[in-house]
């Protein structure tokens, strides 16, 4: 099944190519890999999707906190999250496509972002099946170029276990680890 | 003290690998380094001089194995650093704590392919435990104490330290008080919960055929006092790891040897017999379970480890106990029950059948001189010293495995993981010079042995007493036995045409002698121990000889190929 890691490290030189890296030595395909800052300058937070079946998935997780850098692993496929995915999509849309395009936008409720006289350019956000429900329709259309984000992830609610306390609370962390295996 | 002075990041090196305990190093200068051999001078470090920088990582990994202290090799950039990947991967497969540094090109240079500049952190990234690149003086204190710290914290390995020839020569204040690691995601401590310790104990007193799977986790830990009550409270019998060799004593009534690909038959019928096993600080590594689909497959697993990675990584365990081995007997101990498992230790005995008939060591005196002699006569000749015997890799290592018998811990030292010909001299070194009182014995094969034998060398320049015994059968001898088994005996690259290894070592200053028959190993064993420099054997063994037992690659662990019976009666008939 596809799992969803979020992980927070160090935000240091190199840390992107030690987690890639681990992935790539221990033979498991990323499917999404995204990475950005957070709201502590010293963290970076990564959201990553890989194919793995229940003991992969906790071999990850364990392997990911070998990596002196990493500061804290989640692992939230089965938690209640938001998930979203960006995508800007090029449609070919000639003058009499041109409306029906852009009411299949409406209907996913995605934005055009560029007008050119033979193509639309469409953002949309959201879940992936989203994403994947609007590309479908568009398919006959013409699509000449589309490029997706990869998800970022959030888990529901209040944050048991955040970036914040992975930095700073090292108890805290200590105990998510153990209960990692 | 210098605390809190100006200081180049040159100096800054050398006094934070002093106040880091180191006392040795072993190193081979260059442009990149330069700053840094320029200020050894003001240090109390000993700097060994090697002639190839694995030699320097070998060394290094040696002097770790040897004393559990962190070992320490300098290379310069590009060819210095690339060097010393085979001995960097070496310990990182064998979890020794070794802190290598090298010289960069100046980081305004970085990315320009400057001349000797390779990324060496990218290179050695999944081979090390951790690596640094450090571009400014100001960096050093912290990054050296880090490196110390990751290596010989938790699970042990090496870790890689690039510094760049600026972040060398520039100068800073040195704080040592300020310079405290900071790893805010580096938790080696791992405990279990008690409900585990719970659960582990009821698998171990409702088991009835129990056995104990030692590893070189033991060693690491320190916990062979603890391992050896634990068994005797339990009256658990114990199988070793290549590796965990020495963690229990040979002698003890409850060892039973080594297992795995080379092991003795009963061990490996008393693993798939069992129903439960205790991995002790081991990994469950290919060679010593065989075909994973039939590996123990009535025996519940409880598996004792400080890396979380490891827990049902190729063998899917009941019970992981994760945390220091040591630290999880001390809390198991009090609450292990004593029960009487003579039932299971008797039919283990009966298990044993006619192995020891098989054996080559009971093979009269034929005028053949094979290797397991050399090396029982070594055992003999050596048991009563504190002797350390630092192997290479091939058949020769598993004789050795298998004739001498370890009664401690840190008394062989050997590459298992990687299997990396050529560590046996240079690891000797390092041996040597952590344990100088130790007698040092190299047991190295003919292939092995010309790998790295430009460090005979080093050992005569450092005037170290090494003694070097060359199991010499012509061949590269685990290759040519698996050509034999399996490729229709079509030895392919893997005879070998020698030269004399006694002039070769005279050459160098080392006394050499070579030894053909069985009645001269003893005498040979005496001589070298009696002169006081460094000694040369070349026993020239049997060519052909073949370790026994063996399970094949990919086979099941009960599966074994045996001794043919032929062959002791043949040599009988001799």
């Amino acid at each position: 099944m596809l799992n969803t890691y979020v992980v927070y490290v160090e935000n240091k030189p190199g840390v992107l190519t030690r987690v890639a890296s681990l992935f790539r030595r221990r033979a498991f395909n990323i499917d999404s890999l995204t990475v950005g800052r957070t709201e502590k300058p010293e963290v970076s937070r990564m959201t990553i999707t890989v194919e793995a079946d229940h003991d992969q998935a906790r071999r990850i997780e364990a392997n990911l906190y070998k990596l002196v850098n990493v500061l804290l692993v989640e692992n939230i496929t089965k938690q209640p999250a938001i998930i979203r995915d960006l995508a800007m999509i090029k449609v070919a849309a000639t003058h009499e496509a041109r409306s029906h395009v852009l009411e299949l936008a409406s209907v996913f409720r995605a934005r055009v972002v560029d007008v050119a006289p033979d193509s639309l350019t469409i953002e949309i956000t959201g879940a992936e099946d989203k994403i994947d429900g609007l590309l479908e329709v568009l398919r006959p259309y013409g699509v000449l170029e589309m490029v997706r984000t990869g998800i970022v992830a959030m888990r529901r609610g209040k944050s048991s276990a955040t970036a914040s306390n992975a930095a700073t609370d090292e108890d805290v962390a200590a105990e998510d680890v153990s209960h990692s295996v | 003290m210098k605390d809190k002075t100006n200081m180049t990041g040159a100096s800054i090196l050398w006094e934070c690998l002093e106040r880091e305990g180191v006392k040795t190093v072993f190193g081979y200068p260059g442009g990149a380094i330069l700053p840094a051999y320029d200020a050894l001078k003001g240090s109390k470090i000993h700097h060994i001089l090697v002639r190839h920088e694995q030699g320097a990582t070998h060394m290094a990994d040696g002097y770790a194995r040897a004393s559990g202290q962190v070992g320490v090799a300098v290379a310069t950039s590009g060819p210095g650093a690339t060097n010393m990947v085979t001995g960097i991967a070496t310990a990182m497969l064998d979890s020794s704590p070794i802190v290598c540094i090298t010289g960069q090109v100046g980081s305004k240079l970085i990315g320009s392919d400057a001349f000797q500049e390779t990324d060496i952190t990218g290179v050695t990234l999944p081979i090390t435990k951790h690596n640094y690149l450090v571009t400014h003086a100001s960096e050093v204190a912290r990054t050296i104490r880090e490196a110390f710290y990751v290596a010989r914290s938790g699970r042990p390995g090496p870790v890689l330290v690039d510094i760049t020839k600026d972040a060398q020569q520039t100068t800073c204040e040195f704080d040592w008080e300020a310079a405290k690691p900071q790893l805010p995601g580096y938790r080696p401590d791992l405990s279990p919960a008690p409900k585990e310790y719970e659960q582990a104990l009821e698998l171990i007193h409702n088991s009835k055929r129990p056995v104990i799977l030692a590893g070189h986790g033991i060693i690491i830990s320190g916990a062979m006092n603890e391992v050896r009550e634990f068994a005797e409270r339990a009256g658990i019998p114990v199988a070793l790891t290549l590796l965990g060799i020495g963690a229990f004593p040979a002698s003890h009534p409850l060892n039973l040897g080594m297992m795995g690909m080379h092991g003795e038959a009963w061990v490996n019928h008393t693993i798939q017999e069992a129903d439960l096993l205790l991995a002790f600080g081991m990994r469950f590594d290919d060679r010593v379970t065989g075909n994973l689909k039939t590996y123990a497959s009535n025996a519940k697993k409880i598996h004792i480890e400080i890396d979380p990675a490891e827990i049902n990584k190729n063998v899917k365990v009941d019970v992981p106990l994760v945390g220091d081995l040591r630290e999880v007997l001390h809390e198991l101990l009090p609450k292990v029950e004593t029960i009487d498992r003579s039932e299971w230790l008797d039919s283990i005995d009966k298990l044993k059948g006619d192995a020891a008939v098989r054996d080559i060591q009971n093979l009269p005196d034929s005028g053949h001189l094979y290797a397991a002699h050399v090396i029982n006569d070594l055992w003999r000749e050596t048991r009563d010293r504190e002797t350390v015997v630092v192997t290479d890799v091939g058949q020769h290592q598993m004789w050795e495995a298998q004739y001498y018998k370890h009664e401690k811990a840190r008394s062989l030292i050997t590459s298992g993981g990687l299997g990396t010909m050529g560590f046996a001299l240079p690891a000797a070194i390092g041996v040597k010079v952590a344990r100088p009182e130790a007698e040092v014995w190299v047991v190295v094969g003919d292939g092995g042995f010309q790998m790295t034998l430009c460090e005979l060398a080093t050992i005569v320049q450092e005037k170290l007493k090494v003694n070097i015994a060359i199991i010499n059968n012509g061949f590269l001898g685990m290759v040519r036995q698996w050509q034999e088994f399996f490729y229709e005996r079509n030895y392919a690259a893997t005879p070998l045409l020698n030269p004399d290894f006694a002039k070769l070592g005279e050459a160098y200053g080392i006394r050499s002698m070579t030894v053909t028959e069985r009645s001269q190993v003893v005498p040979s064993v005496q001589a070298a121990r009696e002169h006081d420099g460094p000694v040369l054997i070349n026993f020239r063994v049997e060519q052909e000889d073949t370790v026994y037992p063996m399970v094949a690659a990919g086979a099941s662990l009960h599966e074994m190929i045996r001794r043919p019976s032929k062959i002791v009666e043949t040599a009988e008939d001799e």
